[in-house]
């Protein structure tokens, strides 16, 4: 096998040597209903570790997702329930807005020269401080045509559902692995991951792909604050506190290297579906605490860079050993 | 190396702390007022220190991980658990010894834990410390079975809301420590060597410094910080709330670290000017709050804080900015080498 899937083949092999435990322990997780709501429980969270993937891949980090999320469904809920405007309008207008905010911290970053550390923290400031002044409470939304989409869905065999927000979460990861596995701009991303210098002086146009990267993740954050209104019929102002967090432990848990260069959109998918695992397993067995959530999480996190920590020095081994004996 | 101390006094961290306590002053005309109540000091400027000390003891810690070219996001949780376990103490009825040391020693745990992923099995330090900022918050509600633990104990209650000298008691810890880290750092060789490390760590190896085994105890040391500042905000409240104490607070100790001029890409540091940049952060909270606006417009005003400083940093800027007020040229940033390591 190529050593290049090597970590993605381990996540997955994990994911589904830990499902196939808790299945053993109880039957009924192997159910399409469980299947089911994995999806549409974890949509929002999958959809913004999509734009998580892309900025972790080219080097950098994105902590304002949560505050995006949350800015995106507080003025999802203003323009349709103060402003009566029409839900599709309303979206269209929140993921304008967020890819040109997105689009302002990757100029900054590429311009200035500063850390996007700290430029994506000032930017997860200024969302979150700006969703608390549209309103400091829950805004109900209460629109036919939110009722209509959570309607919909596809009936699995054996009773699940796959919701639309499930389904479109799983577009979100068909066009983010097409995007970056077979388009020039993703393999500009993972040029850049891999050392900005040589990349610039490759012809990659840094500018115009660093201010597209940071672009595409608010715009993935702000579809994702559309999620979680759709999911919440609400906007909410401290709505998915965090959730930068939880994204970068499912891009990291998913094979992807901090340090750029290197990673798989897909990975990201069993990251979130992992994490989504622990949390289905401590509810089915009740008489754990939602505190073990946080422990197992870190822990499977640990176990994962270890991991490839242990896959990479391998390969780094191996290559050494071949060139020593050519 | 010496700078003048007349431009050190006009460094653009004390001007912006001053700037920031001038517009306090100008919305709130009371907020310099200080009085002298019970053996003790009240006032706005007092209540600024005694608020910005747990951040500021977190900056102390961070700006040495940082100048490493590192970074610790567990310190939120650190403190946590260092609560958790001062408050399980105090419950039980440990000696004072016990109650003191124990959280400080769980702390140091950590800060070992953190620097053995970065040190020992190179680990990137943001994953690294992402595990324990996860698992620590669970591992704090483990101690305290998910309530939050209130204790009487007189001793944790003085350090978290005691007076030493009319000033705070959190203060009087801070301002220690940084005089202790600071003097750590510039009179012995531990600062060049930390520079040396955050600037190019395998040349560092090079000059046969043990980078490992510094690196491992600057973590440490973080730990220790984030634990003393647990200890004050659970005696603060006269108990200990896994779920928010600390919580979000070591991006705040990253910015304060950043405000104070020390670069993410490690090298150049200095802790009181982390310090001050933890003051300012705590001045804008206490103004806004003094000053009647709605609380909502902190992060604001926050985050163009940011952007002004990003502004006056950036390696692109900051020689024209020197050129303009004729300061000491800056180094030229070495960007080839960011991505090595």
């Amino acid at each position: 096998m190529n050593p290049r899937y090597r970590p993605l083949a381990a996540t997955t092999l994990i994911f589904v040597i830990a499902y196939g435990l808790c299945i053993l322990q109880y039957p009924g997780m192997w159910s399409t209903r469980i299947l089911g709501n994995f999806l549409t429980d974890n949509a929002f969270l999958g959809i913004a570790a999509v734009g998580a993937t892309f900025v972790i891949i080219s080097g950098g980090i994105d902590l304002s997702i949560g505050a995006v999320i949350g800015l995106a469904g507080v003025v999802v809920a203003v323009l349709v329930s103060h402003l009566g405007l029409h839900p599709i309008a309303a979206f269209g207008i929140v993921l304008t807005m967020s890819a040109l905010f997105g689009a302002a911290m990757g100029a900054v970053i590429h311009f200035l020269q500063v850390p996007p550390f700290i430029v994506t923290l000032a930017g997860m400031f200024l969302a979150r401080g700006l969703a608390s002044i549209l309103s400091q409470d829950s805004i109900p939304i209460s629109h036919p045509f939110y009722k209509t989409i959570m309607d919909l869905y596809y009936r699995l065999p054996g009773g699940g559902r796959l919701s639309a927000i499930g389904l479109l979460m799983l577009l979100v990861f068909l066009i983010g692995g097409l995007i970056a596995h077979r388009t020039r701009f993703g393999s500009y991303v993972y040029a850049l991951g891999g050392n900005p210098t040589s990349a610039a002086l490759m012809g990659v146009p840094t500018g115009p792909v660093t201010i597209g990267i940071y672009a595409l993740s608010s715009l993935l954050g702000g579809l994702a604050g559309i999620v979680y209104s759709l999911y919440t019929s609400a906007g909410y102002p401290l709505a998915a506190v965090g959730i930068e967090l939880d994204s970068i432990a499912a891009v990291v848990i998913g094979g992807t290297l901090l340090t750029g260069g290197y990673g798989f959109v897909f990975g990201t998918l069993i990251g979130v579906m992992l994490q989504g695992l622990v949390q289905t397993y401590i509810v089915f067995d009740g008489t754990l605490s939602s505190w073990w959530t946080k422990i197992a999480i870190g822990v499977l996190l640990f176990l994962f860079i270890l991991l490839q920590q242990l896959v990479f020095s391998a390969h780094k081994a191996g290559t050494r050993l071949k060139k020593a004996a050519a | 190396m010496r700078t003048p101390s007349v431009k050190r006094l006009l460094s653009p961290q004390l001007v912006a702390l001053l700037g920031v306590l001038l517009f306090n002053w100008i919305v709130f005309p009371g907020f310099f007022d200080v009085a002298w109540r019970d053996g003790r000091l009240f006032g706005s400027l007092i209540d600024v220190i005694n608020r910005g000390a747990p951040v500021a003891i977190l900056s102390i810690g961070m700006t040495a991980i940082i100048a490493t070219r590192g970074v610790d996001l567990s310190v939120g949780a650190v403190m946590a658990v260092a609560g958790a376990v001062a408050a399980t103490c105090a419950v039980t009825g440990q000696p004072v010894i016990i109650m003191l040391l124990a959280p400080l020693a769980v702390g140091m745990l950590c800060g070992l834990w953190n620097g053995f992923l970065v040190s020992i099995l190179s680990i990137q330090p943001f994953v690294a410390t992402l595990v324990l900022m996860v698992a620590g918050r669970g591992v704090a509600q483990l101690i305290t079975e998910g309530s939050i633990v209130t204790f009487n104990d007189p001793v944790l209650i003085f350090i978290g809301t005691g007076s030493f000298l009319g000033l705070p008691m959190p203060a009087v810890i801070a301002i220690a420590l940084m005089v202790g880290a600071h003097l750590l750092v510039r009179r012995t060789a531990i600062g060049l060597f930390i520079e040396a490390i955050g600037v190019n760590r395998s040349a560092a190896n090079f000059t046969a410094l043990r980078s490992r085994s510094l690196v491992l105890a600057i973590y440490a040391f973080g730990g220790v910080c984030a634990a003393i500042a647990g200890t004050i905000a659970a005696g603060d409240i006269r108990g200990a709330d896994a779920n928010n104490t600390g919580l979000w607070l070591e991006l705040d100790a990253i910015l304060a670290v950043v405000i104070g001029g020390t670069s993410l890409m490690g090298g150049r540091f200095s802790i009181p000017l982390s310090v001050v940049g933890a003051l300012i952060i705590q001045a804008m909270n206490t103004g806004i709050l003094v000053s009647g606006f709605p609380p909502e417009f902190n992060l604001i005003v926050k985050a163009g804080l940011i952007i002004i400083i990003l502004v006056l940093q950036s390696a692109k800027l900051a020689p024209a900015l020197h050129r303009i007020f004729k300061q000491r040229p800056v180094k030229p940033s070495i960007q080839t080498s960011e991505k090595t390591g």
